[in-house]
């Protein structure tokens, strides 16, 4: 039998689109109640910082708390998948479609950022009271979240397609969190972690992130060295998950 | 799967029955491109499904076993997500998903939380959600079980709308289903293909046309000039044999006031009688 092709002309925007709408616009509509958990996680830890040292690490706890909020954004994205998979198997809809992979992990991935969007303005709006950046200060900062946000949703998209369950994948979630965004010195400086822990802390991505977010804003004085150093590590560790993401993950199971 | 080999016209529908593990949905999820094969070939309309899943995906759509409509959406948000999924723009995927869940009857159901609908009605919602597509060739896993009578004939009618220009792989574990719906049956045991043809044609292959069924257990005895008994639904006996036959135990049967039904043989004792290692003359 000849093959037609058949091919039509597909818009990958909407493709994307869908994934935004889906996994939380709709979700937001109908139960405006999550809005408020994407706030309270960055900002409960925010506030004891800020209470312990007696306001003398507010920008820097404001700095953690961003980051905080896209590395969660992107480890949102583990439970979403995998409650949109196991539970409404709406991945293997979406496998049989002509959407692919990347395309569908970017619009969930845009999806929560808009889910962090409470979070983020709060932030923002925080920030304009502790922190004083330059615009170039600003887009070097908007640089680091976004390479954060990149590996977490890497990780998360690869947790996801091997999870075969909610409760797995939850278990996780949170504690990828926890190593990556609560222990490291996210909220305040690498400095007040004692010499042999320090180490240990430099095996989180997360902690080359906020050295170099508190590096742009002054609270901590960086070597070029270290800001080579914390650069490129920062980058080489987002493209290998990424390529781990991309190759070892399961859209089509096996 | 065990050395499945089988070509069919990808035109109607074709049912796939067989014992929970048989393989059914294992070869759905292959031909669907959700899973790889670790051997073998199969190909759709002459495209090769392991090596050009894109190019399959383009013309294929699925409703998975134990899929349901997401809770927090309308069944109109579902059908236009879905529909945005598969690449079309925002516009004429709405007007698409409004014009289907019109013709779906959905009425003001089309804008009520998915959570709120019916099982039959969330059913619905994923059939809608596939029959607005271009796709040519639909895998439908199990999409009745557990749906009331009347729910399911519903759904039988809006299959009825999806077999009109598309092939449909259907698997069921209801033998009315498959009798009612199929062009083409296929019957699976322990991963291998042990019968496919027309539901005449896998009558055909059993060498008796008429099938007893009493309805309570032991069986009482009874001898049989023709046919065989098999363990029926419930472990009950079924004997399956000649016209003349049927009638001359069914006689036996009445005046022993044993209760007792006459048909002729339909799916159901096909399968118990190829599950009960039954000859058919293989596939």
């Amino acid at each position: 039998m000849a093959v037609k092709n058949l091919k039509r002309k597909r818009s990958r925007l909407s493709q994307v689109f869908a994934g935004i709408l889906v996994n939380s616009v709709y979700e937001m509509e109908n139960y405006p109640i999550v809005l408020l958990n994407t706030v309270v996680s960055p900002l409960s830890i925010l506030l004891v910082i800020v209470f312990v040292s007696r306001g003398s690490l507010f920008g820097v706890a404001i700095e953690g708390g961003f980051i905080m909020a896209m590395f969660s954004a992107g480890m949102g994205l583990s439970t979403d998948l995998s409650h949109l998979k196991n539970d409404f198997k709406l991945q293997d809809m979406i496998v049989s479609s002509p959407t692919s992979w990347l395309t569908y992990m970017i619009g969930i991935s845009f999806s929560e950022i808009v889910y962090a969007i409470p979070a983020l303005l709060v932030l923002t709006i925080l920030a304009s009271f502790g922190l004083s950046l330059t615009l170039a200060e600003v887009l070097e900062f908007v640089a680091v979240l976004l390479l954060i946000f990149i590996t977490s949703i890497s990780i998360g998209y690869t947790l996801s397609t091997f999870s075969s369950d909610i409760v797995q994948s939850f278990a996780f979630t949170r504690l990828i969190s926890t190593i990556f965004s609560t222990i490291p010195p996210v909220y305040y400086p690498i400095t007040y972690i004692p010499l042999p822990f320090r180490y240990l802390a430099y095996l989180s991505p997360t902690t080359y992130a906020a050295e170099l977010v508190q590096g742009i804003s002054g609270y901590l004085a960086l070597s070029l060295t270290t800001v080579i150093i914390d650069w490129t590590v920062l980058v080489a560790v987002t493209i290998a998950l990424f390529v781990l993401a991309k190759t070892k993950a399961r859209w089509r199971e096996v | 799967m065990d050395s499945v080999s089988f070509t069919l016209p990808t035109q109607g529908v074709f049912v796939l029955i067989g014992r929970n593990g048989s393989g059914k949905t294992t070869l759905v999820r292959i031909l669907a491109t959700n899973l790889e094969a670790t051997a073998g070939t199969a190909t759709l309309n002459g495209i090769d499904v392991m090596s050009e899943p894109d190019q399959i995906r383009e013309r294929i759509a699925i409703v998975p076993q134990e899929a349901r409509p997401i809770p927090w959406m309308t069944p109109l948000q579902s059908v236009l997500s879905y529909l945005l999924w598969r690449g079309l723009g925002y516009a004429e995927a709405k007007q698409k998903a409004c014009e289907m869940l019109d013709r779906l009857k959905f009425g003001k159901k089309a804008r009520a939380l998915n959570r709120t609908l019916s099982g039959g009605m969330k059913r619905k919602v994923l059939m809608a959600m596939i029959l607005c597509t271009e796709a040519k060739v639909i895998f439908l896993d199990e999409p009745t079980t557990g749906l009331d009578p009347i729910s399911r004939r519903e759904f039988w009618e809006v299959l009825q709308e999806i077999r009109k220009d598309r092939f449909v792989v259907l698997t069921t574990h209801y033998m009315e289903e498959a009798e009612q719906l199929a062009d083409t049956i296929g019957v699976l045991e322990e991963g291998r293909l042990i019968a496919l043809g027309t539901l005449d044609e896998l009558r055909r292959r059993l060498r008796y046309n008429y099938s007893v069924k009493l309805l309570s257990i032991p069986a009482p005895p009874i001898t049989l000039t023709e046919g065989e008994m098999v363990k029926g639904r419930h472990d009950l006996p079924v004997i399956l044999t000649t016209e003349d036959e049927a009638f001359r135990i069914a006689q036996n049967l009445s005046r022993e006031r044993i209760k007792f039904t006459i048909n002729p043989v339909g799916l159901e004792d096909i399968f118990f009688y190829m599950h009960s290692g039954g000859d058919t003359g293989g596939s």
